[in-house]
């Protein structure tokens, strides 16, 4: 019953078969190992998930698989450039923006989005921006400090 | 390089900002197979017959084990891990907490089988084509109901629920004559609601039983990797320690609900030897939250009377606390010696009573949730406070600055001796209160909050001022107080021939930090780059032996060991520093990682000293190859952090809607290794205080369910609802510990609550209300202000 897919996941093309009723984040994390996409809450609700679909944050355990057939995906192991990390991975870096860490890659995930939408956004239009991410650790402070770290950097 | 004192950028993000940490999920063992728990939707209901057969037929499944299996097996189920004797001296009520149960359910989400397949999603078809027969009975989820004759039985052998009953302090008859004859005497009947520890990561474990050794590995979120294997090896599997192996590898979040042993952890390592395939078990959310123990959840009656001149007279306080369905490990210490134990706040009060019934439900089990018991003796003290003061028409402030202890540094002064059995090592309260009423301008919110009443809002301002007890602890004490464990810390630092230092910690972090803070320490004590210096944990087979990470001990009682094993490394050092430079031990000095001798240009390099350790020709005699030592501390005493948290709210009159404006929080967590990230820490342990102040809280309905067991309905503070905090500190050094920290853990949760809560009683002063009950919710406000 398993159906093909061909998913490009961080610019490679993935060709596979899926059970049609397996999420993204499952065919992420188990199929391509790619393990840095993490699952939080099964309700969309954390963040957790967060990825980007052609260019869009989006959290992956909303979606199936086959609906990304076709389409492609950023993770976290795509932010990077090399060994040059993204600005907003040193913005959490400098800034203290994580602590335990399993938030961290939706956080990311989400504030690149929300960046490229709003440059130069507001405390107010951070801390709105990431309404949809739940983090435990850091009370958000250091994660709204991160991201403006991160578009002083890109402006 | 000075890396004690400065914010060091943490060595441990680079995994987690690249999407390469290493969480239990993440783990893939070859041959792994999946498992899923079928648990009972009922709080309470016998288990008339499971029927396992059409389930056992299905695809991919590999086994099916239930309670008859786990009951034939002998095994008996986890253990509790703290002893509270009643208050006649009889050992508490401890009915076993069974892996699997086989003849009731005494909790929605009691586990009744364990479904094994070769994936998760195989696993959790059968699961829901497993028939149980159930016989519902009635079920009790509040502690004081269930205490009442005629309330539904948890355990038949436990007479109305109570699992102990305790007490301390003075006697209750000279408390309760100091209280009838006071000048005033402000009473609170209140609830400090159940809350979900709601690390983001879900629990999860994987078992791993390798035939070829004979041996178990465990891989599991856990705060407490070496604990887990002494509960499951000698109290649940019976079998032997040093044939398991706990990893703990990163941990997204643990706030106390990852410090327990876990009936899944014991399932999977003992399925895993029947079935011999690893088998992987992760919790989905609905599971964590009603399996994950949870925090507080007590019902409290406290008085405190004061003179004519506002100085407290006596405290009492009566509390229900509900443990749940089944004691969880530290269950029983929670509500007594870390609760009972801080009602001498920071306060002169000369005579305190507390008495506490523990009590079994049809929840959940109750435990150690960030603070652990200290949260509900602060939110108790400054409720309190705020509302004698209201009521005396005394300012809250003055009022505890009147009231304080007068400084002591636990060295010129000794320390402090409460009513309620601790000593305090070193305190000085009056300045985190003075400082934070100068980063609120206090003066000018007072004028502010009267502005404010001619365009619709109500400002508030609240205060909280605590002390804890962290640096948990000393094993002599807790020993007398029931713990069934010592609290030392062990580490070993090990110098590797070329220079470089791997330290092996008991302590174990999940966010907190210690690849970086632990690195800094030894990096200054030795001398050496913190390059050369890793920072290992979470690995039974890799550290020697560890008491895990809670009770903000980590840097206290862990960073003290690694202190003691340096010392004993720099020792020897200076022997064969000694032998190389033909000098006598007494005439070196060591300084930047190199033994000089006194006032001479002679010296030699601690590498050059690590590699003759190792290639030992030319050394001294009698003196063992090898720079490479272990060590255990047991902390004198526990630590005290203080501090103050002051919180203004802005309260909708239209909506309701309380909007936390601004947070000042002032601490003193003794000496600080890294300020950044003690900074964190205290951000994050605020969010969740202020967190059950106004959004969170566990709601059971009357059959016993949890109506909001998911992220869509348990309200949590999302970035929006918080504004940046505003925090400074104090340092007032520990003066116990080679370190002089005191420990940063929990300090924002224990604080942030009462502050919340006082504010928006201030901003509702002229409603003639007594009290509202958490989480103070915009429904809850309107309510008062519309008087709906």
């Amino acid at each position: 019953m398993k159906v093909p897919v061909s998913i490009t996941v961080n610019g490679k093309q993935y060709d596979k078969m899926v059970e049609p009723r397996l999420l993204l984040v499952y065919f992420l994390r188990e199929e391509l190992a790619l393990t840095g996409t993490h699952i939080g809450c099964d309700t969309s609700s954390c963040g957790a998930c967060t990825i980007h679909l052609d260019g869009k944050a989006l959290k992956s355990c909303t979606m199936l698989a086959v609906q990304a057939n076709g389409k492609s995906v950023t993770t976290i192991e795509g932010m990077a450039n090399g060994e040059e990390l993204h600005p907003l991975q040193e913005g959490f870096h400098m800034e203290h923006g994580l602590q335990c860490g399993f938030c961290t890659p939706g956080m990311i995930m989400c504030a690149a989005d929300m960046l490229k939408n709003n440059p130069n956004p507001s405390e107010e239009e951070i801390r709105h921006g990431l309404e949809g991410n739940f983090c435990r650790c850091t009370g958000y402070h250091n994660i709204v400090k991160s991201i403006q770290y991160a578009a002083k950097k890109m402006a | 390089m000075t890396y004690i004192g400065s914010s060091v950028k943490r060595v441990e993000d680079k995994r987690f900002i690249t999407g390469q940490g290493r969480y239990t999920d993440d783990i893939v063992l070859p041959q792994m197979t999946y498992a899923c728990m079928v648990r009972s939707p009922h709080a309470h209901a016998e288990i008339v017959n499971v029927d396992i057969s059409h389930a056992s037929q299905m695809d991919g499944v590999v086994k099916i084990f239930t309670g008859k299996d786990t009951d034939a097996a002998g095994i008996g189920g986890v253990p509790c891990g703290w002893q509270v004797d009643f208050k006649n001296g009889d050992t508490m009520k401890e009915p076993p907490h069974p892996l699997l149960v086989s003849d009731k359910a005494r909790h929605a989400g009691d586990a009744i089988a364990m479904v094994i397949a070769e994936t998760y999603a195989q696993a959790k078809d059968a699961a829901e084509m497993v028939i149980v027969e159930y016989n519902v009975l009635p079920a009790v989820t509040n502690s004081k109901i269930a205490r009442a004759d005629g309330a539904p039985q948890v355990h038949a052998d436990v007479p109305n629920n109570l699992a102990f009953d305790w007490e301390l302090g003075n006697p209750r008859e000279e408390v309760d004559a100091a209280i009838a004859g006071a000048h005033h005497v402000t009473t609170l009947e209140f609830i400090n609601q159940r809350v979900i520890c709601n690390a983001i990561e879900p629990r999860s474990a994987i078992g791993h039983f390798d035939t070829a050794y004979d041996k178990y590995t465990l891989y599991t979120s856990t705060q407490n990797p070496h604990l887990i294997r002494l509960l499951m090896c000698a109290f649940v599997l019976g079998i032997p320690e040093h044939k398991v192996r706990v990893v703990g590898p990163d941990v997204g979040g643990g706030f106390g609900s990852k410090i327990f042993h876990y009936t899944e952890e014991a399932l999977v390592i003992w399925g895993s030897n029947q079935i011999k395939r690893p088998i992987k078990w992760t919790a989905e959310r609905s599971e964590s939250f009603v399996t994950d123990a949870a925090g507080r959840d007590h019902i409290t009656t406290a008085k405190m009377a004061f003179d004519k001149d506002g100085n407290i007279l006596a405290l009492s306080s009566d509390t229900f606390a509900n443990m749940g369905a089944y004691l969880s490990t530290f269950a029983p210490a929670v509500p007594t010696y870390l609760h009972g134990t801080l009602l001498q706040g920071l306060y002169t009060t000369p005579l305190i009573n507390v008495s506490v019934d523990a009590v079994f439900t049809n929840t959940t089990a109750v435990d150690a949730y960030r603070g652990a018991g200290r949260p509900e003796a602060t939110y108790l003290l400054e409720r309190l406070m705020d509302t004698a003061a209201l009521e005396m028409g005394r300012d809250p402030a003055e009022l505890r600055l009147q009231n304080f202890i007068a400084p002591f540094d636990g060295v010129e002064q000794e320390g402090y001796q409460t009513q309620v059995a601790l000593q305090y090592d070193s305190g000085n309260y009056a300045p985190v209160l003075k400082r934070g009423l100068e980063m609120v301008g206090y003066e000018q919110f007072r004028a502010d909050q009267k502005a404010a009443e001619s365009t619709g809002k109500l400002l508030g301002i609240g205060f909280s001022t605590y002390v804890e007890a962290c640096g948990i602890a000393p094993s002599a004490v807790v020993g007398a107080l029931g713990a069934r464990a010592g609290l030392f810390e062990s580490a070993q630092v090990q110098v590797h021939p070329t220079g470089k230092v791997s330290v092996y910690s008991g302590s174990h972090s999940h966010g907190q930090g210690h690849e970086t803070s632990f690195a800094q320490v030894v990096a200054d004590k030795m001398g050496i780059p913190m390059e050369d210096v890793e920072i290992i944990h979470g690995d039974s087979d890799a550290v020697a032996f560890g008491m895990g990470t809670y009770g903000s001990r980590s840097l206290a009682v862990g960073g003290s060991a690694i202190v003691k094993s340096i010392e004993k490394v720099l020792e020897k050092g200076a022997k064969i520093a000694a032998h190389l430079l033909e000098a006598s031990v007494d005439d070196l000095d060591y300084a930047e990682g190199k033994w000089t001798v006194r006032g001479t240009e002679k010296s030699v390099a601690f590498g050059d000293v690590s590699l003759t350790a190792y290639v030992p020709h030319n050394y001294p005699e009698g003196l063992e190859p090898g720079l490479d030592f272990s060590s255990f501390y047991d902390p004198a005493n526990f630590t005290y952090p203080f501090g103050c948290h002051i919180c203004i709210v802005e309260i909708d009159k239209e909506s309701g809607v309380v909007k936390v404006k601004r947070f000042i929080a002032v601490d003193d967590v003794g000496n600080v290794i890294n300020p950044m990230i003690v900074d964190g820490q205290i951000h994050g342990g605020l969010a969740q205080g202020i967190g059950q102040a106004f959004c969170e809280g566990a709601v059971y309905d009357e059959s016993g369910q949890l109506v909001n067991g998911t992220y869509m309905d348990y309200v949590m503070p999302r970035a929006d609802d918080l504004p940046s905090f505003e925090i400074d500190r104090t340092v007032t050094p520990c003066p116990h510990n080679p370190l002089g920290v005191k420990g940063a853990g929990e300090a924002g949760c224990i604080g942030a609550t009462p502050a919340v809560v006082n504010a928006v009683m201030d901003a509702l002063k002229g409603y003639g209300i007594h009290d509202v009950e958490m989480p103070v919710t915009s429904q809850k406000v309107w309510n008062i202000i519309h008087g709906g």
